[in-house]
């Protein structure tokens, strides 16, 4: 199964959640956990593993060669995304603009252009007890995070479970982490923001056809709105965790939920087992594995 | 006028709770949300909306299937892996158009995506810009820069001090382009581990695109001793730490109430912000 570990508001609990599940989980078998916000990748802070391997990841730039390119300003016309120019008998390239689709390269008609990668971060391997850690990393400077979030999820393994720690938000990264998830397990606070907040990344899933459950971290702090909107909704709440100071000075210091208090491994084994029950449900996309992706897509939406 | 950037890295730090604060406490400003694919400021602020605008941002492929002669060139060359059995999956389309330029038939079309929208609003703390990215959409990053320009825009006309910005978490495209350009970056942190190496990054994209930045330490008493690390990290950094606000569950309460802290609470949380805006505006301001 492929869970992933989303919120919408930032800082509710994604990754002390990823991360305890993930050590939960590996007492018996081996896990996969995929660090995709790789903006701010914070898993290895808890998981400390030992990096095996780490490669930078390119996108594709284009490259004029002058002597053969006669200035028709084909590439120009098909750059979606404008980062490319030509002006005066010179050809500008703007590689923050790039996607890297590779149209101007093909279509080209004087096969002027060729491709250079440009590095916009790193992906890292690891290993941890029984976790293997995937994690990616943007550069500073650099602005797309999805071509590096696909890095990373190259890596997944049909052998194990796998656990995916996405970034706060609902745009393309959000989108692209959480996109073919088996189940996507949203965290939130008791508070109007993390309501909000959860309200728009529960709009994502339905339109990604991906199943959720809530997970209602301080509880104690706030209000009873989530518990209503998520009854109205029905989205099962499947964790709750009180305020609990301890719980934030272990987290404070890095040290994983599952570690510092121990009675915590158990339930966190409950809940992925919770969760696996729901995946697996006829109709879910669990159920549908070996389909071709877009006859999924179009059950799902079918579905909902 | 000038423009000051709250930023954070990490999620959940306290921007929007600071930045409505200072919406209370500033005199003669704009306020711009700019975390437009979570956008929350507007809870604080209760806006009343003036105007509404669509935003048309990019495209998706869509392929005729009348047209089509399944000769699969598409599929072959999108590198995004948008197109399988003939039909384009719209999630992962990126708009290039390298299908409906290649397409030998002529079987693709373009269409324009309505990508969210975008309002300017009045509050009775002063105007405010701010946005909504429609579900699962691109280019939060081209929303955010029509959420500043046109916060500019109000505040040149209305001859305004300051244009107060809340930033998204992160360092990628969208908090680049709420950062770019701006006069001072206030970086919002916490002392938990989590925060401390997210402050690192933002604060190093704050000189990348050479911003000067201060910083804050919120909740700076759920652990002192990673308090003390970041402020002697900041002094390295020759970065100055700016203030220390407690934990106080008068935050969270405000924020239920639907008010900014300070106009909520009399508590040592108000006075810290206070002080806070005092600073980050004399530092606007020399």
């Amino acid at each position: 199964m492929i869970l992933s570990v989303a919120s919408g508001k930032g800082g509710t609990g994604k990754t002390l959640i990823a991360t305890s599940l993930a050590l939960a989980l590996s007492e018996k078998d081996k896990v996969q956990l995929l660090d995709c916000d790789v903006e701010e990748p914070n898993v290895d802070i808890f998981i400390r593993s030992n990096v095996t391997q780490s490669y930078p990841v390119f996108i594709p730039i284009p490259k004029v060669d002058e002597a053969k390119c006669n200035y028709c300003g084909k590439c120009a016309e098909v750059c979606a995304y404008n980062a490319i120019a030509v002006v005066n008998k010179k050809v500008l390239i703007f590689p923050d603009l790039c996607h890297g689709c590779g149209a101007c390269s093909y279509l080209c008609p004087e096969s002027a252009i060729t491709e250079e990668g440009q590095e916009i971060g790193i992906v890292e391997k690891g290993n941890s007890g029984n976790i293997e850690l995937i994690q990616g990393r943007l550069t500073i400077g650099q602005l797309m995070a999805p071509p590096i979030i696909r890095e990373v999820k190259k890596h997944v393994s049909f052998k194990t479970e796998v656990i995916i720690d996405v970034s706060p938000g609902t745009s393309c990264p959000v989108v692209e982490a959480i996109k073919g998830s088996d189940f996507c397990l949203l965290v939130t606070e008791p508070t109007p923001f993390g309501l909000n907040d959860l309200s728009l990344a529960v709009e994502v899933v339905r339109e990604l056809g991906i199943p959720c459950g809530v997970v209602i971290n301080r509880a104690g702090i706030g209000d009873g709105k989530v518990e209503e909107y998520c009854g109205k909704q029905n989205i099962p709440v499947l964790l709750t965790i009180p305020l609990d100071t301890r719980i934030a000075s272990f987290y404070s210091r890095g040290v994983p939920l599952v570690n510092g208090i121990p009675e915590w491994r158990g339930r966190f084994v409950k809940l992925f087992e919770e969760i696996k029950q729901k995946a697996t449900l006829p109709g879910s996309p669990l159920s549908l594995r070996g389909l071709s992706r877009a006859k999924r897509g179009n059950s799902a939406k079918q579905s909902s | 006028m000038k423009e000051v950037v709250v930023l954070s890295g990490k999620g959940g730090t306290g921007k929007t709770s600071i930045v409505a604060s200072f919406a209370a406490l500033a005199q003669s400003k704009v306020l711009a949300d700019c975390d437009v694919d979570a956008a929350d400021l507007y809870l604080l602020l209760q806006p009343q909306t003036k105007q509404e605008h669509e935003f048309w941002s990019g495209q998706t492929a869509y392929i005729d299937n009348e047209k089509c002669n399944e000769c699969g060139l598409c599929q072959e060359v999108c590198r995004f892996g948008a197109i399988e059995n003939y039909l384009v999956d719209p999630i992962s389309c990126e708009g290039c158009g390298f299908c409906f330029q290649i397409c030998p038939v002529d079987a693709i079309t373009m269409r324009e995506n309505m990508s969210g929208h975008w309002f300017v609003s009045e509050t009775r703390y002063g105007p405010l810009v701010h946005a909504r990215l429609g579900i699962a959409q691109e280019n939060s990053g081209k929303l955010v820069a029509l959420v500043r320009q046109n916060a500019k825009h109000i505040a040149e006309e209305g001859n305004l001090g300051y244009i107060i910005v809340d930033g998204p978490p992160g360092i990628g495209c969208a908090v680049i382009s709420s950062l770019s350009g701006a006069d001072l970056a206030l970086l919002i942190t916490e002392p938990t581990l989590s925060g401390m190496h997210d402050l690192d990054r933002v604060l190093e994209l704050c000189r990348y695109f050479g911003i000067p930045a201060l910083v804050c330490i919120n909740k700076y008493d759920i652990n002192e001793k990673n308090s003390r690390q970041i402020e002697s990290y900041c002094a390295n950094q020759k970065v100055e730490v700016v203030s220390l606000i407690p934990f106080d569950n008068v935050v969270t309460e405000a924020l239920v109430n639907g008010l900014p802290v300070v106009e909520f609470s009399d508590g040592r949380v108000k006075q810290e912000i206070y002080n806070l805006w005092r600073k980050v505006s004399e530092r606007l301001t020399p």
